[in-house]
């Protein structure tokens, strides 16, 4: 990869300024607070969190008490309130405070995604408001998932955060993320960029539910590059009502061997607009990705669901899959499903699907004494059920577990 | 006498317009078993989705009348709370759904310790943790088909050829186990090859034949005959 200057990543990004988006609504940045990062604090306990702030982040898996999680960052609002790992050779810190420290970050940051992809981007690298960095040593393994959370309390903000992910040769890092607001009302935006760094071995689970309210704009950002014989699962869990949501995450499978799993579980309620998608770029012998969705509309919403698998080099393969269940007449389920071969020994395959929930189905549940509703919610979560290839058992049972509680609370 | 649980009065049904159901009248007593003969196309499957309550299979005339009630018009689920329990021939797959989720949703107030013991005797035990039907053989689905029923405890047992598709170790399983279950219970079986009779105490057949009511008596006679003579022996017997 072609090295660029800070100078030159901060002066691309000053010029994508007013760049749209390919995809997703437009959305005014003039009508949100550009506010300035606060000075990170980093040691807080979160068990000194108000109550709903804690009930908030429980929601998006973030346990406040740090009992069975490998290290913990918070981020509310501009500041960062706690990072801290628990077990050594694990570095949790702001990504501010990881650019203090390594100078080499500046010329890895900005390689997974570009500045000046659009104008979200381009605001996030030059107004940074902190993210995390976190980072697995050389071997070292993470008994218990690592937690973030990105919180917004302040009306009108639009958070940016940058974060970074590393796992060093032969590391496995599990990190559960949770980003939510103070209460389903609060009206703000946020920008993630997020860029990932499998090195050699290495594996990186990520977990990520989003728990936002319905005035809220999301606009993440991800890149991932995965090296030889790397594995990256991306797992994203969306339940909630939000404004607008548009992520079309990116996987570079760089190195021979890679593997890639990028999971999406959506439920869209009220008037949610998503427009979410995943790519992974097949570019070395022996790579392999599959992208998997399931989506709900419900109500008015709309989802998009985009997935692009692309086959650079021979001896590939990559699956893509899309379910939909329509559950309302006045929402909408488009499924764009890509493969792009540009080598002759590749194989790509889709699987897409839209429809409602099949009347044979309730019907049976019915005749064992369930009714019609039970029998829906049944077999609706039974749709969301999607089983996730290569996760361990713990973090399989913790992902149920949020998918339970945020199906409860979210319905 | 004991009295019936069911009465099926000049039932006439039909689906999608074409009338498969034609004036059919029978009755079950309570804690007596009765199987249903006929051939393909006869309308066996019409008649037990009918009593279930399956939307499509459209009541032109006629009655059912469950436990003293006439029930024409209530819901599936409904009709299982009363008591109706079915076992599917073709259930369908449940995606996610596990089984063990569905056997502690859909019980009658039987223990988990008792549905995992139903479970090891159906040989089903590592079933549990499967979802419903999904990746199932056909003799794996009766079972689990007679799993959810020996949980629920219906009061009627409906079930659509259990022995299809099954091989002889296992019907021999199934029949067992449905015989435990239907002591003291009411019950309607379809079978076509008649080789879970070896297994149930059936004490009366009905045949169906296009629709109607053909003749009813002994089920091993019946069985015989249609063995010997085929189907029509049945339309012979009606006229006499």
């Amino acid at each position: 990869m072609l090295k660029i200057s800070w100078e030159e990543k901060m002066e691309r990004a000053r010029k994508a300024l007013e760049k749209l988006p390919a995809y997703g609504p437009d959305v005014d940045l003039d009508k949100f607070l550009l506010e300035q990062a606060e000075e990170e604090d980093g040691a807080s306990s979160l068990e000194v969190l108000p109550e709903n702030t804690k009930k908030r982040a429980l929601h998006a898996g973030i346990i406040t008490s740090e009992k069975g999680r490998s290290g913990t960052f918070f981020q509310k609002d501009t500041k960062v309130l706690c990072a801290r790992p628990k077990q050594e050779g694990i570095e949790i810190m702001s990504t501010t405070a990881a650019l203090r420290k390594y100078e080499w970050l500046k010329d890895l940051m900005w390689t997974a995604v570009q500045p000046d992809a659009d104008k979200y981007t381009a605001v996030a690298a030059l107004h940074r408001t902190h993210g995390y960095f976190i980072r697995a040593l050389p071997g070292v393994k993470t008994i218990y998932p690592v937690q973030a959370c990105l919180y917004i309390s302040r009306k009108n903000l639009v958070q940016r955060v940058h974060n970074i992910i590393i796992a060093e040769p032969g590391s496995e890092l599990h990190i559960i993320t949770g980003c939510t607001t103070e209460d389903e009302f609060t009206a703000a935006m946020h920008i993630g960029i997020s860029e990932f760094f499998v090195k050699e071995g290495a594996k990186i689970t990520f977990t990520m539910v989003h728990s936002w309210g319905k005035e809220v704009h999301v606009r993440p950002r991800t890149g991932v590059i995965v090296e030889k014989d790397g594995t990256y699962i991306n797992n994203y869990i969306c339940l909630r009502e939000v404004q607008t949501l548009q992520m079309y995450p990116s996987v570079f499978l760089v190195g021979e061997n890679s593997r890639a799993s990028l999971n999406s579980i959506i439920y869209g309620h009220g008037n949610s607009k998503f427009d979410v998608g995943g790519r992974a770029v097949l570019k070395a012998e022996g790579s392999r990705a599959e992208i998997i969705s399931r989506v709900i509309s419900d109500d008015n919403s709309e989802i998009i669901a985009r997935g692009n698998l692309t086959a650079e080099v021979d001896n590939v393969k990559g699956h893509l899959e899309c379910k939909g269940l329509m559950l309302s007449k006045t929402s909408r389920t488009l499924a764009v499903p890509e493969l792009d071969a540009k080598a002759a020994d590749v194989e790509l395959s889709h699987e897409a699907a839209v429809g409602k929930i099949a009347e044979e189905q309730i019907l049976y549940l019915m005749s064992r004494g369930l009714s019609k509703d039970e029998a829906t919610s049944l077999l609706v979560r039974g749709f969301l059920n999607l089983k996730i290839e290569g996760l361990p058992e713990e973090l399989e049972k913790e992902t149920q577990r949020l998918m339970e509680l945020e199906y409860e609370t979210g319905m | 006498m004991a009295s019936n649980i069911l009465e099926v009065r000049n039932l006439s049904v039909q689906v999608e317009g074409r009338k498969i159901l034609k004036n059919v009248s029978f009755e079950i007593a309570e804690g007596e078993t009765v199987c249903l003969f006929g051939p393909n196309g006869a309308g066996k499957s019409t008649l037990l989705y009918t009593l279930i309550g399956y939307p499509g299979y459209q009541i032109v005339s006629g009655e059912i009348i469950f436990k003293g009630k006439v029930i024409n018009d209530l819901p599936v689920n409904e009709r299982a709370n009363m008591g109706f329990g079915i076992a599917f021939q073709h259930p369908p797959k449940l995606i996610g759904v596990k089984l063990k989720d569905l056997l502690n949703l859909a019980k009658n107030g039987t223990s988990e310790e008792e549905i995992e013991e139903l479970a090891k005797r159906l040989k089903m035990t590592e079933f549990l943790d499967r979802d419903v039907n999904f990746g199932f053989s056909g003799g794996e689905m009766k079972r689990a088909e007679i799993l959810q029923l020996a949980s629920l405890k219906p009061d009627l047992l409906l079930l659509d050829e259990p022995d299809s598709g099954v091989d002889v170790e296992n019907v021999e399983l199934l029949g067992k186990e449905i015989q435990k279950l239907l002591e003291g219970r009411s019950g309607l079986i379809i079978t076509h090859i008649g080789y879970i009779l070896n297994f149930i105490k059936a004490d009366r057949a009905i045949v169906l034949y296009d629709g109607k009511i053909a003749c009813q008596g002994d089920p091993f006679k019946i069985l015989k005959d249609i063995k010997d003579k085929g189907y029509k022996a049945c339309l012979e017997c009606s006229k006499c």
